[in-house]
């Protein structure tokens, strides 16, 4: 009786989701009205709060096209796409990691740990350094501007960490054996750059790598927007998928999923939502592993619910940088603060983990 | 009886002749570099120490293959050690959060008490390594267990990601500690001088008395923790004892050269695959493939680099990697 109930609790959600997929449950619904209605408090929060003090009134009126130059000037140019970017830098991070962390199987299967980022941050770094130099290499990978130097570098290594856990089919633990050795190396091979370059650059690329927002502008929040605007529809689509897939590889076969090219389709969304903003806002890194997580727990779904993850992507970082920019002295980098939050949650995890391949 | 006998003296010929290996390695370091050196002129130099030869290999060439040697035997033990205590094939002291607890220590000591003599180095890198190293071994050994390659493995990558966010915190605020931290960071022989290698020594020499005390309960834990068990043996002396021997062995390198990984991956593989499980055997092997290894790649960086060489950290990073991907793909991961 207990065994036949634990089926029928495993079925449901699958049932429900044949048409319209999970988003349209109600509990998800709720958890992803409020985390839209908490991104834009904490935008208005971000816009208003800052080094100078607008108030409430003034900052609608400027938005609506009434301000003064200056006020035009704040609110436009630097706390808009401030605030703009962290938004879609964090749904971006945060519908990436969900859908890693759905395809693997494995809540540990996020961009930062598949080698990814670390992937980006190279590609960054070497933008960086090399192009003081007279590389001429570096001076063709300057003209594609850093943002398209990381975004290459994450592909890149995406694909051969993948490639590299190839063995007849992925197996998530290799994958992400695969992507740990592939961030010791392309870590190893970073630091060297920062070591024989010039202080200022040094300096430059270390900053670059703890990611924050403070030097976001609107030419790199752009391509971040048009990357979610079309990889979210497709992400979507992949949802009745995905919740097949959790049964394993035969039986979606049998219920008539292309398990390979369906796999292919979601890294590939993965990938490029993950180089889009990595390489808008340098790696903040947690946000993937932690956001999909915690949207997961709060709707109670089997598996990540993707709108709600990515809203809690944009909750994190937005509300991250908001603490960094009203409440902490100085300018601490935003990515900061989610690994100091983010590692910690991570570690908890792993200690309440005792059954392979199940979530926490 | 007889098949053991012949076994030993195999496994005995094959250590004196990577110990000879090693000679020869050694002498190449002499050797090589920007200034190629014939046999016969490093041969004066090493016994006339007034001319100018003698300079180039008393002076820079020397100390910089005994680092290499003191530093991959350290590594290159610890690394089995590490590999024996958790069952764990791809344990390595660098993967599993030790460097970065080392960096972290080191980082404060220059931010906060602004210095970076050797020896406050390297008490603050055995502080830091050790509290790292404990911390990541508790977290796997309440998750599942130490053996399992991927908590242990998971657990240093967040250990490490934490440690390193509090490190570029430090670094990002003052750019006199950015200027030491990034040229520390990256482990290279060059440039390193012998002060306060007297003080590593002592380390270095702890831990090889804890790693040589732990050699029969390693042995031991091979069979399994409960069989161990069953044997008589301390589980949690074995433990600590073991964890002693990897830390003072990791801190004693990292606190000379900075931090060098894979070296503690690559040489255990190697080991077991000439001489076997046999602690007795794979420890003395480990440490000499390990300085051997070491000291290849750091004569490799030299002569691919150019005028400007190729620290041995970087060299030992593609080479480890790839070493790391073929044992993850050789797919038989969960049993040493």
């Amino acid at each position: 009786m207990s065994a036949r109930t634990s089926v029928e609790k495993q079925a449901e959600p699958i049932e429900g989701s044949r048409f319209f997929g999970r988003l349209w449950r109600g509990r998800v619904v709720v958890v992803t009205a409020l985390c839209v209605v908490v991104v834009l408090a904490l935008s208005v929060l971000g816009i208003l709060a800052g080094s100078s003090s607008l108030s409430f009134s003034d900052v609608v009126v400027t938005l609506l096209g009434g301000g003064t130059s200056g006020q035009e000037l704040i609110v436009f140019d630097l706390r808009l796409p401030r605030v703009v970017g962290g938004v879609a830098v964090g749904a971006a991070l945060g519908l990436a990691g969900a859908l890693t962390q759905t395809f693997a199987r494995n809540p540990l299967a996020t961009p930062d740990i598949l080698g990814v980022t670390s992937g980006a941050a190279l590609g960054a770094v070497a933008a960086i350094v090399l192009a003081g130099g007279s590389y001429s290499v570096a001076a063709g990978l300057l003209s594609l501007g850093l943002p398209a130097v990381a975004a290459i570098g994450a592909l890149l290594t995406a694909a051969v960490v993948y490639g590299l856990a190839w063995r007849g089919g992925v197996d998530s633990y290799r994958l992400i054996l695969i992507g740990i050795g592939a961030t010791a190396a392309l870590g190893g091979i970073t630091s060297y750059l920062i070591a024989r370059a010039q202080i200022t650059e040094a300096a430059a690329a270390a900053q670059w790598l703890v990611g924050s927002l403070s030097g976001i502008s609107w030419a790199s929040v752009w391509p971040v927007l048009v990357v979610l605007l079309v990889v979210t529809p497709i992400a979507v689509l992949q949802s009745s998928s995905l919740d097949i897939s959790q049964l394993g590889d035969d039986l979606s076969t049998g219920l008539g999923v292309a398990v390979q090219r369906h796999r292919v389709v979601v890294i590939m969304c993965a990938v490029l939502l993950t180089a889009a903003a990595v390489s808008a806002s340098g790696p903040i890194e947690f946000v993937a592993f932690v956001a999909p997580q915690i949207a997961r727990r709060m709707a109670r779904t089997g598996r990540p619910p993707l709108l709600a993850s990515a809203l809690m992507g944009a909750v994190i970082v937005v509300g991250g940088d908001a603490l960094v920019r009203g409440v902490l002295p100085g300018e601490v980098p935003v990515g900061i603060i989610t690994a100091i939050i983010g590692a910690p949650y991570l570690i908890w995890l792993l200690t309440r983990r005792k059954e392979r391949e199940s979530y926490a | 009886m007889r098949r053991a006998t012949v076994l030993s003296s195999r496994r005995a010929a094959v250590l004196v002749s990577l110990t000879l290996g090693l000679l020869v390695i050694a002498f190449a370091s002499l050797m090589l570099g920007s200034n190629h050196l014939s046999p016969a002129t490093v041969i004066s130099g090493l016994l006339d120490p007034s001319q100018d030869v003698g300079n180039v290999v008393q002076g820079s060439r020397i100390p910089r293959t005994a680092l290499g040697l003191l530093v991959g035997v350290c590594l290159g033990i610890a690394g089995a050690v590490m590999q024996g205590q958790t069952r764990n094939p791809l344990a390595d002291p660098g993967i599993f959060g030790v460097s970065a607890g080392a960096s972290l220590a080191v980082v404060i000591s220059i931010y906060v008490f602004d210095t970076s003599s050797v020896i406050t180095t390297l008490w603050l890198a055995l502080a830091g390594a050790t509290v790292a190293s404990v911390v990541v071994f508790a977290v796997a050994a309440l998750g599942n267990g130490l053996s399992s390659p991927v908590p242990l493995a998971i657990a240093g990558t967040a250990v490490s990601a934490l440690l390193v966010a509090l490190t570029s915190y430090l670094v990002l605020s003052d750019e006199t500690t950015l200027a030491a931290y990034r040229i520390w960071v990256v482990g290279s022989l060059s440039g390193r001088t012998l002060t306060g290698i007297g003080a590593a020594l002592v380390f270095a020499a702890a831990g090889l008395i804890f790693a040589t005390a732990n050699i029969r309960s390693l042995n031991n834990l091979a069979l399994g923790t409960e069989l161990a068990h069953g044997l008589g043996e301390n589980l949690l002396r074995a433990r600590i004892v073991g964890l002693a021997a990897i830390t003072l062995l990791t801190a004693a390198g990292v606190a000379l050269v900075g931090p060098i990984g894979f070296v503690g991956l690559t040489a255990p593989h190697i080991a077991r695959s000439l001489v076997g499980g046999n602690h007795y055997w794979l420890l003395p092997t480990s440490g000499v493939i390990g300085a051997g290894v070491l000291l290849a790649c750091d004569v490799i960086g030299r002569l691919i680099g150019g005028t400007a060489e190729v620290p041995v950290g970087v060299v030992l990073t593609v080479v480890g990697g790839i070493v790391f991907i073929v044992i993850v793909r050789r797919g038989r991961m969960a049993t040493l």
